[in-house]
């Protein structure tokens, strides 16, 4: 991957706007629309840096939400502010049509123009802005998505997962503001995704377009977010930083049977003898099994809750590696009526554990009490 | 091909410039009317969509007869091309055109009408995402996707004016080398039991039906295409 390739054309945004609070910085989403069968109402301030995850099933109204932010939903009605431009007022009569919106959108079947090649598809963005608001270049597009070889082919001779490549270069290639993205992996097989992953995270790290992430799979929402956006039957059910919120509770059980918290860990020792990698974290340390990482470097990991168990004292003579000294916070019903969920404090980093409740009851679990996590294991992503 | 007059030769001539002048017509008319039949939610789409296919189930004496009072003296239209000075239609290679661009508006508006729906709104809504506005949409997206409905709406608008015989006869009479069709020779031919030149006509006919349907089956791209 060629490291050299960063869009240094695209600083964090242009100067004083970076650091200005409130007013001009922020994603202000307020705005409703009904359907015959279904109706989204909203009201969310975002934050206008980082990805920002729309997590929620099929029909809960991520994607009408991200068209209505595109302006493809003209039926919507309510108030729309991207870091400091109003694209929506209706109480004012303001609607600007969505190719006067400076986003980008990469739509969950590439949707590539079938009759332009390659190149053509992506110069159909890039042209039709002024060469002075050009902060992308082709070159730097494709060398980021890895798609420099396939210019000159039609779409239908692309695989699944080189179109999605194509789709998102060319939303890059508007410079837009803010890059909307559709469940771009969810046309894809696992391989697939496992291909288009990296890219998604380069386009995380190496640019600072505030991105909004339509996904109902929540290994990619913890691998990609910074902030999650919970929706149901079109209305927010949580919405905040993306560990706070999948260490929240108090979500309906829909989110809680898949329930567990994201840690950012640091590379901190590889140990040659055993294989493993020691990853540091605010309040604690986790082993994992040996990482091709340079030190220093953060690692996201998800740890289950279903993989934490709790114990009164530290226990000797386990085969469990990571044990975590930790104060509970908060104990509430699972999705089943055998089981809790614990919420503890880790030093700083939430944890969450799901077990019976007769455990609970036996080990009297209660808030503020010190006990011991045992992690079984964590889920590395990316 | 020596059994083919000069008169004859003057209504071949006269039957491929009107289908020419006929198409263009058709296309710039149609076009809109078929965009418009396929984005509107309006609920004038349904009469708006059955005036236009009118034509196919009307007797074509039917059309010709409220053309020729329309474009006739007293008619609305008649009166307001008199008062352009232009004059009066009926009898007229004008007059023509005009009925041929009636009576053929239902086989270019259909399939241009289809193909633009079988586009979707996708490819439109992913364009105005990459900043083109409405008119750019249309041409650069929508048109070069309708294209196979374009070639068969052409094809076949071409194609039944020239075999166009009844709204021919009501509106523009049988004027040598000014509304004497290919279709009202052969029938001049018929009455006057010149059957030797009507087989040359009528042939001639029937090998150019075949073969403009031919084109258009055999085509390997039909996407958006035919009637239906």
């Amino acid at each position: 991957m060629a490291d050299d390739v960063r869009l240094r054309g695209m600083p964090p945004t242009d100067g004083p706007r970076q650091d200005a609070p409130g007013a001009r910085q922020g994603i202000r989403i307020r705005l409703e629309v009904a359907f015959a069968d279904f109706r989204l109402d909203v009201d969310l301030d975002l934050p206008g840096r980082g990805v920002t995850a729309l997590f929620g099933h099929s029909g809960s109204g991520k994607t009408t939400l991200l068209r209505c932010v595109a302006g493809l939903e003209p039926a919507a009605r309510g108030v729309l502010t991207v870091n400091g431009e109003c694209w929506q007022d209706s109480a004012r009569g303001l609607f600007v049509p969505p190719h006067r919106r400076q986003l980008g959108y990469v739509f969950q079947e590439a949707s590539l123009f079938p009759h332009l090649s390659v190149r053509r598809n992506l110069e159909f963005g890039l042209r039709r802005i002024p060469a002075a608001a050009r902060k992308v270049s082709l070159a730097q597009a494709t060398a980021l998505l890895g798609i420099d070889h396939l210019l000159e082919r039609m779409p239908d001779r692309l695989s699944g997962g080189e179109r999605q490549r194509v789709g998102m270069a060319r939303a890059l290639l508007t410079s837009p503001r803010i890059l909307l993205m559709d469940e771009p992996l969810a046309a894809l097989d696992a391989r697939r995704k496992q291909e288009i992953l990296p890219y998604l995270e380069r386009l995380h790290d190496e640019l600072d377009i505030p991105v909004l992430y339509v996904s109902h799979a929540a290994e990619e929402v913890v691998r990609l977010a910074d902030h999650v956006v919970m929706l149901g039957e079109g209305r927010v059910m949580a919405a905040g930083e993306l560990r706070a919120t999948m260490a929240r509770l108090d979500l309906p059980t829909a989110f809680t049977e898949d329930a567990g918290v994201v840690v950012e860990g640091r590379v901190a020792e590889h140990d040659d003898h055993y294989h493993l990698t020691r990853l540091d974290f605010p309040g604690g340390a986790v082993w994992v099994s040996r990482q091709v990482a340079e030190l220093g470097r953060v690692l996201r990991f998800r740890v289950h809750a279903r993989d934490v168990s709790l114990a009164d004292h530290q226990v000797e003579g386990t085969s469990i590696v990571n044990l975590l000294p930790v104060v509970i916070d908060e104990i509430v019903g699972a999705d089943t009526p055998a089981h809790v969920l614990v919420k503890m404090d880790a030093g700083g980093t939430p944890l969450v554990a799901r077990i019976t409740r007769r455990s609970s009851e036996q080990l009297v679990l209660r808030p503020g009490r010190r006990m011991w996590a045992q992690i079984k294991s964590v889920a590395l992503l990316g | 091909m020596s059994s083919l007059s000069s008169a004859d030769w003057s209504a071949v001539w006269l039957t491929l410039k009107l289908a020419t002048v006929s198409t263009v017509i058709l296309l710039l008319v149609g076009t809109p009317i078929a965009w418009w039949l396929a984005r509107t939610r309006s609920k004038w789409k349904g009469v708006v969509g059955a005036v236009v296919a009118l034509p196919l189930v009307l007797p074509p004496t039917v059309i010709g007869f409220y053309l020729l009072l329309a474009m006739g003296p007293n008619g609305p239209v008649g009166q307001l091309t008199e008062a352009l000075g232009i004059g009066l239609l009926p009898f007229s290679f004008a007059g023509l055109v005009v009925g041929s661009v009636i009576y053929s508006l239902p086989f270019v508006v259909q399939p241009v009408h289809n193909a633009f729906e079988a586009i979707g709104r996708r490819p439109l809504e992913v364009a105005a995402t990459l900043r083109a506005g409405p008119w750019d949409s249309f041409f650069n997206v929508a048109l070069p996707l309708a294209r196979p409905g374009f070639v068969t709406a052409t094809i076949l608008g071409f194609a039944h004016t020239v075999g166009e015989f009844g709204v021919v006869l009501m509106i523009g009479g049988n004027i040598p080398d000014k509304t004497r069709v290919v279709s009202v020779a052969i029938y001049d031919h018929v009455e006057a039991l010149e059957y030797a030149e009507a087989h040359w006509l009528a042939g001639g006919m029937l090998a150019f039906s075949f073969l403009v349907l031919l084109a258009l089956y055999g085509r390997r791209d039909r996407t958006g295409g035919g009637l239906g």
